[in-house]
């Protein structure tokens, strides 16, 4: 990983890849998504609100993902002072953001037909709150930080790390306690969802993957270019 | 030993510890974070009657009664060990049915029945299309 300590050399890579990355994932994504609207059949018991699963699984995904990429930067950041770890930490806290709270929105709309309940504190919808309210102290405290022109600093990171705690509580949060929210239907042993009904789903996780990475390197790229313009702007006031 | 490794190792140590607190806060949680009582706890745990709790289990086979009023509807909630009889006035959501899931709010009365404020649909994690489901769909979500 050290290849990329000198941003230049990380640029060179992430500028060519970053519309690949966007164009693949968004061509994916209308495939799956028109898919499932579409070419599958409806569920036999919650009928056509089981298409909301095509946008609301993979934004979930994407929500805890995004909080793994983070712990797993901050300690890039902490052990290996990696010069661009905090960029990609801080990079990813956004989209993070505002994919579980489109994971949140989308469950809350499903909800209301299936269940007949907007929002439950049941383990898992509690639990995945949590993780938004995480992303927002994030952007806040690293903002702060920013702010005050600490770019590095550590304080971050480690809310990074300790935050990454909430993962396997969503995760598990079916298993461990009785929840409203039904449990893991994509399991190492298989997936209790008719392929009729779940191909397009691996499609569209993978589109919005792609359309998540895209996003964190224009991310990047524009805190590179911040903290260049920062740089020059503070030597032409030192001449 | 190098100042990097002795991050790593601070690093790692913090992150067991931290791991550890959240399981052992978890753990600790785990009867209180339960959603709802089945019948078999609320048996168990002797639940005052007049007290706000959920009670979850399956709706028993041929158990839905429809009041002359039109609005009362009778079901019993069961999870194959224990089975309470349930009131319950109002509209129920449309995947509220027989042999399925269900979650109720309300209290339990003095007589061991229990009367339901809200209804919840529980589904579990299977999903197929119509012509498949037949027989296939009696819920297991309870019996985790």
């Amino acid at each position: 990983m050290h290849i990329f300590a000198n941003p230049n050399r990380f640029l060179a890579i992430a500028r060519p890849l970053t519309p690949w990355l966007g164009w693949t994932g968004a061509l994916l994504l209308a495939a799956a998504l028109a898919s499932g609207l579409m070419l599958t059949p409806a569920d036999y018991l919650q009928g056509e609100s089981v298409r909301i699963m095509y946008v609301h699984v993979p934004a979930a995904w994407l929500g805890m993902a995004g909080w793994s990429g983070i712990a797993a930067a901050s300690l890039m950041q902490l052990v290996w002072r990696h010069p661009l770890a905090g960029v990609a930490a801080r990079a990813i806290a956004v989209p993070g953001a505002l994919f579980t709270a489109i994971c949140l929105a989308t469950g809350s709309i499903w909800g209301r037909p299936t269940w007949g309940t907007w929002w439950e504190w049941d383990g898992r919808l509690t639990s995945m709150l949590v993780l938004f309210f995480l992303y927002i102290a994030y952007l806040a405290l690293a903002g702060a930080d920013d702010e005050r022109g600490q770019q590095g600093s550590r304080i971050a990171a480690i809310f990074g790390l300790v935050g990454a705690v909430n993962i396997p509580v969503i995760h598990y949060s079916v298993l461990w306690w009785r929840t409203l929210h039904q449990g893991q239907s994509i399991t190492l042993k298989g997936s209790a969802i008719d392929m009729s009904i779940l191909w397009p789903l691996p499609i569209a996780m993978l589109g919005f993957t792609l359309l998540f990475a895209a996003i964190v390197l224009i991310r990047m790229r524009t805190l590179l270019a911040e903290a260049k313009v920062e740089a020059r702007l503070k030597r032409m006031a030192a001449a | 030993m190098k100042a990097k490794h002795q991050r790593l190792s601070l690093a790692l140590i913090a992150l067991v510890a931290i791991i550890g607190a959240g399981l052992l806060a978890m753990s600790a949680l785990k009867d209180q974070a339960a959603y709802f009582y089945t019948p078999s706890d609320a048996a168990r745990d002797h639940v005052r009657p007049g007290v706000a709790v959920r009670l979850g289990g399956m709706v028993q086979k041929g158990s839905i009664r429809r009041e002359a009023d039109g609005v009362t509807i009778r079901f019993v909630v069961t999870d194959g060990a224990e089975a309470v009889p349930v009131r319950f006035k109002g509209i129920v959501p449309d995947l509220f049915k027989e042999d399925s899931g269900v979650v109720a709010e309300g209290r339990f009365e003095p007589g061991g029945g229990f009367v339901a404020d809200n209804i919840l649909a529980k589904h579990d994690e299977r999903y197929m299309p119509p012509q498949m489901a037949g027989e296939m769909h009696r819920s297991e979500s309870l019996k985790k």
